[in-house]
């Protein structure tokens, strides 16, 4: 049974990768915009002495995220519902958890791999030094936690996409919207209207890029946050509170097809 | 041990109802039709049998189980030809056939089903690059290679060229000659004719005639038409048994080179039939 979740993995991998227009657009996107705003405001520094390309770069692996497990999570599912790939499988003895277990696969996959290019744009690209061994730990957990919760987002999300054709349009209104009052396009944070700082701060994802900026940034860098504090603790618990809203959302509105009703 | 019993199967859509009872019996290796126009619930019927929807009402065996209820080790059984599925387009035919076949325990050899849907020449092919009847092949071979003791078709020859369907039909009698049990559904009354061992015609809910393709609808009791010519002019007849008439027509001397006999057709009977029901 666990070789059925294997193959189901191997084969998302396969589809991904034969996608081109997946390839390009959606996996190497956030670089291309990594590479933009890096080159445009790299050479200035923020007030505590950091650059901009570094800033841009630890932040934006949240945009990473959200565009491999949200976007992927979430346009994958509406296209397999249309298409008939839910359908085909649910006539299998196939379990529905191997193919779920197939979709994570694919998902944490492409997300490693995002994080890395990214990555290795800020290294080759900006100079941005690797973190201290130390660091790493606490961004396992955080891009874990991140994963997990834009996945289960982005299942439950793609039960709103009635035609697999714009899926991308509407998941990706929630990920830009959220990127420029979550501190990835715009930091500070503080230049955001208190009320935009108290909303997007519901939301997952300025606590992805907040844990991302602890992980790559030096410590003078805090003083820049909200508060002045990397937060760590609420880092996790927002993440945490926002896995379990996402599995419930799933478990709640999981269709095997468009046309049921 | 029937492969498929139902009894009063009903599927109600809000007020409506789209399956308003159906009784069904379907043998094991038999080849069974339904027929009926777009909308009868012809496919609600079969999904509902597929274990694809639930039932408002009825009861229902499929191979001794209740199929809104049966597991894993039921679908390992029976097999699934969809009617309308564009999936895997960026995978090869081998591989998804061979991704499929790991789903089940005793699964036939990818090749051997591959070569069984005449696609060889199409094995490393993309699917995406097929013609609509190679992709619709695609379907029979990842519905079949499982093995199942009971085959669904809906609809499976919809925009075949006719060489594509005979070959297709010579393939569904090679699967039911191996004991398959097929439940078909079709548009296409020759085809249904060609392949059905029984048949059912469904009109707004309902079965409204069953019966073999040569008795359905009172079609092996109508009256034959009897048609020659004599005296430079079409004389036709309509008898029970054209037996007497072709004798004295014999004994008479007619000019029997243009002698025609005919029953209504499949499709006449079919057309009378759903046009009573509405």
């Amino acid at each position: 049974m666990i070789a059925v979740a294997l193959s189901r993995g191997h084969i998302e991998i396969l589809q991904f990768l034969r996608d081109r227009t997946a390839v390009v657009f959606t996996f190497f996107f956030p670089a291309l915009l990594l590479l933009l705003f890096g080159t445009i405001f790299g050479s200035e520094s923020s007030a505590a002495g950091v650059a901009a390309s570094r800033i841009f770069t630890a932040s934006m692996i949240a945009y990473g995220v959200l565009n491999t497990a949200f976007v992927t999570m979430g346009s994958g599912l509406a296209l397999d519902r249309e298409d008939g790939t839910l359908k085909r499988l649910r006539g299998t003895p196939m379990p529905a958890w191997a193919y779920l277990i197939g979709k994570a696969l694919l998902v944490t996959l492409l997300s490693v791999a995002e994080a890395a290019v990214l990555i290795g744009v800020g290294v080759l690209v900006f100079d941005m030094p690797l973190p201290p061994a130390g660091h790493w730990v606490t961004f396992a957990w955080i891009f874990l936690l991140s994963v997990i919760a834009c996945s289960l987002l982005g299942v439950a999300v793609s039960a709103l996409v009635k035609n697999a054709r714009n899926a991308g349009a509407i998941l990706n209104v929630p990920v830009v919207a959220l990127q420029f009052v979550s501190g990835v396009f715009i930091h500070p944070m503080s230049q955001l209207p208190d009320w935009l700082e108290k909303v997007a701060s519901l939301f997952p994802v300025r606590w992805m890029a907040q844990g991302f900026r602890y992980v790559f940034l030096p410590p003078e860098a805090e003083a820049q946050e909200i508060g002045g504090s990397w937060d760590l603790g609420m880092v996790a618990m927002v993440l945490g509170v926002w896995c379990v809203i996402g599995l419930v959302l799933c478990l709640w509105t999981f269709r095997w097809s468009s046309r049921e009703k | 041990m029937e492969a498929i019993e139902v009894t009063g199967l009903r599927k109600t859509y809000g007020d409506r109802d789209a399956v308003a009872g159906i009784d069904l019996v379907v043998a094991r290796g038999e080849i069974f039709s339904l027929l009926g126009p777009n909308g009868a619930g012809k496919t609600t019927t079969v999904e509902i049998l597929e274990g694809h929807r639930r039932r408002t009402a009825g009861d229902v065996r499929v191979l001794g189980e209740d199929p809104g209820r049966a597991g894993s080790a039921w679908r390992t059984r029976i097999g699934i030809v969809l009617q309308d599925a564009d999936d895997a387009a960026d995978l090869t035919v081998h591989e998804m056939v061979r991704h499929v076949a790991g789903f089940y325990p005793n699964p036939r050899r990818p090749d051997e089903v591959i070569e069984l849907v005449g696609l060889q020449a199409k094995r490393n092919s993309r699917i995406r690059t097929l013609s609509g009847g190679q992709r619709r092949r695609v379907d029979v071979a990842l519905g079949i290679v499982g093995g199942p003791e009971l085959l669904f078709l809906d609809e499976p020859t919809t925009g075949f060229d006719p060489e594509a369907r005979r070959q297709f039909w010579d393939l569904i009698r090679t699967l039911a000659g191996d004991g398959t049990t097929i439940v078909l559904t079709t548009h296409y009354l020759d085809e249904a004719e060609a392949l059905a061992d029984r048949l059912a015609v469904v009109s707004a809910g309902r079965i409204v005639a069953e019966g073999t393709p040569a008795t359905l609808g009172g079609r092996g009791a109508a009256q034959a038409r009897v048609s020659w010519r004599a005296d430079g002019t079409t004389r036709t007849e309509q008898v029970a048994d054209p037996s007497d008439l072709i004798r004295h027509l014999v004994a008479t001397g007619a000019d029997l080179s243009t002698l025609t006999i005919t029953r209504p057709t499949l499709e006449d009977t079919y057309l009378s039939l759903i046009g009573a029901a509405r």
